[in-house]
């Protein structure tokens, strides 16, 4: 459904834009309908800008971004793009940003409605808004009519969930949603994410927390320097995990009822048998290895 | 179960009794009431204002003509007096004061809608078309504006208040299109933003819903800057010449007095009114700006 062929995006940094910083380097993945694929990374690594130029915010600096057959970077025009986005919506990371302060927060339903439904009646199109705020688990009476300052973060969070839900969109780019709600809710929202889920959506959940993209996705994706360190199926590649990044990542991950030093020592005792990572012929690409069926390795950053 | 999101750790002010909006204006009200400055300044201009709309209801249509004796001082018929040929000063007043206002609202008007739109889509587009309009704001901004108006106004056959507001407009855009530029260029990058594009909105319709009614107050400001210094670059043009040939205004009153030489002759109530109704009008102005400015940013207000 989504496919990412040797994505890059370059900035130009510095007072006279001399420099160069490759946010993202050579990123292929795809999303089917009906699967969580979970993109998994430190901040700066590419992550959210792989959300943006999906949702096409940003334009990659090369690469081709395919949904359902079109070239995204080719999409031109007003009325072309906002079909895109009847197919494709994005929820972002910060709920409390993603409201203009000054208008009641279900404005961002009647925007919809303006852009996309101009002529359903208002009785029928309060009916489509109540059905997506079931969906999401709100109570309409608590958030309908309210100043975004009124709500909580989570209650936010699943507005913006509902209304990507007015449209009958395939794929949603959820964009570190989780980091902002508080513990309770958070369980909420990924539930919610599965939901979707079994509806047939194609999501593309963006996170820093390891745990989280085990909880919730298919398939992993963890991104290092803009690059892919490693890709699969998200229980072999966090049960065996094969590129040193990755196997860091998850030895930083606190266990419960272990010590450091216990998860020290045991590492130390079963060193993980090392896999030849691929080597990049240049500064741009970064080729991907197939280890087992599924599931590939990218090169070594240092 | 169906609201966990509002139970723990939450402000949810699901009873609060009045909403934010009205909130915010009658916050806003209760610090401009309270605001001297504002209040001083508003009023001067209102005043003034009063002056110039019904003030020529109650003088001759024609101001320009010789009524009176000559070179009479204030007095109970001629309230400011009479010029060298006899003509009545008060009524002159009264025009010119309507005239600096027309120019105030459409010079800084015609400012205003530059301004505002090439920085509005400098710092909202970003990019090539970033550069290219700042590049021209820069232009337009170290041409001496003054030189350029005295140049084409002398050159133009006609002439009066729409082509010096014109005029006065296309030379004093530039820093408001560098300050809405800075705002926008912040206030573009915000999610609700990238929320509005993602909702299938048009970019002119971001500007207007989005972004401008963010920055209302300073747009406000930014018009009453303009007007200000529109009014100011109108009455000094006058002064120098190429004002309107047949018209009545605060500057033309000068240029007269200056030229038929009120001062040795010891007419102040020729140069006077003119003068002073210029620096009140213009001073007030500015004192209402900063009183807005008191009122709309919460770190300057005296509380």
């Amino acid at each position: 459904m989504l496919e990412l062929k040797h994505v890059h995006k370059v900035y130009r940094v510095g007072a006279f834009g001399g420099g160069r910083l490759r946010a993202v380097r050579d990123v292929n993945l795809t999303v089917e309908p009906g699967e969580v694929v979970s993109l998994i990374g430190e901040s700066g690594s590419g992550k959210s800008t792989i959300g943006k130029m999906v949702l096409g915010l940003t334009r990659p600096s090369a690469g081709s971004i395919t949904f359902e057959g079109t070239d995204i970077t080719t999409i031109r025009g007003h009325s072309a793009r906002k079909e895109y986005y009847r197919r494709v919506q994005g929820v972002f990371q910060d709920p409390f940003s993603c409201f203009n302060p000054i208008f009641k927060a279900d404005r961002v339903f009647e925007m919809i409605r303006t852009s996309y439904f101009p002529e359903t009646s208002a009785p029928v199109w309060r009916e489509k808004v109540l059905d997506a705020l079931a969906t999401v688990r709100l109570d309409p009476d608590n958030v309908l009519g309210k100043y975004p300052h009124q709500l909580s973060g989570g209650q936010l969070q699943r507005l913006l969930i509902a209304r990507a839900l007015l449209l009958d969109i395939k794929l949603l780019v959820a964009d570190e949603i989780i980091s902002m709600l508080d513990a309770s809710t958070r369980i909420d929202v990924l539930n919610l994410l599965a939901d979707l889920k079994e509806r047939g959506l194609g999501i593309l959940f963006v996170t820093h927390d390891l745990s989280l993209g085990n909880y919730v996705s298919d398939r992993s994706v963890i991104l290092r320097k803009g690059a892919i360190a490693e890709m699969g199926p998200t229980s072999k590649v966090f049960d065996n995990p094969l590129h040193p990044y990755s196997r860091h990542l998850l030895s930083c991950v606190p266990q419960l009822h272990r010590t450091w030093a216990e998860v020290d020592a045991e590492l130390e005792a079963n060193p993980p048998e090392d896999v030849v990572l691929p080597v990049a012929a240049d500064d741009a690409s970064a080729p991907l290895l197939e280890v087992e069926e599924g599931h590939f390795v990218g090169i070594d950053q240092g | 179960m169906t609201n966990v999101a509002g139970a723990p750790g939450t402000a949810d002010t699901a009873g609060a009794p009045e909403p934010a909006g009205e909130r915010k204006v009658s916050e806003t009200l209760h610090f401009a009431r309270r605001n001297p400055k504002l209040l001083i300044g508003l009023g001067i201009v209102l005043a003034f204002l009063l002056l110039g709309v019904l003030g020529p209801f109650f003088v001759s249509d024609t101001p320009n003509d010789y009524v009176g004796p000559k070179s009479q001082p204030p007095g109970g018929e001629y309230w400011f007096g009479t010029n060298t040929f006899g003509q009545d000063i008060w009524a002159q007043f009264v025009y010119g004061v309507r005239a600096t206002f027309l120019i105030g609202v459409f010079g800084g008007g015609v400012a205003f809608l530059i301004g505002t739109a090439v920085g509005f889509v400098a710092g909202y587009k970003g990019g090539i078309v970033d550069e290219i309009l700042n590049m021209l704001t820069n232009v337009v901004l170290v041409l001496p504006a003054l030189v350029v108006l005295i140049v084409a106004i002398a050159y133009l056959d006609v002439r009066g208040l729409f082509m010096q507001g014109v005029f006065i407009g296309l030379t004093t855009w530039p820093w408001a299109a560098r300050a809405v530029r800075s705002q926008a260029l912040s206030l573009a990058t915000r999610d609700y933003v990238d929320l509005a594009r993602l909702s299938g909105r048009r970019t002119w319709k971001i500007i207007t819903t989005e972004i401008a009614p963010n920055m209302s107050s300073y747009l406000v400001m930014s018009f009453i800057l303009l007007f200000g210094g529109a009014v100011l670059t109108a009455e000094g043009l006058d002064f120098i010449g190429p004002g309107p040939s047949n018209g009545v205004s605060l500057g033309l009153m000068l240029e007269s007095a200056v030229q038929w030489s009120a001062l040795t002759l010891g007419m102040w109530w020729w140069f006077v009114p003119p003068g002073l109704g210029i620096t009140v009008i213009v001073g007030s102005l500015y004192i209402l700006n900063v009183g807005l400015d008191e009122v709309f940013n919460p770190k300057l207000r005296e509380l």
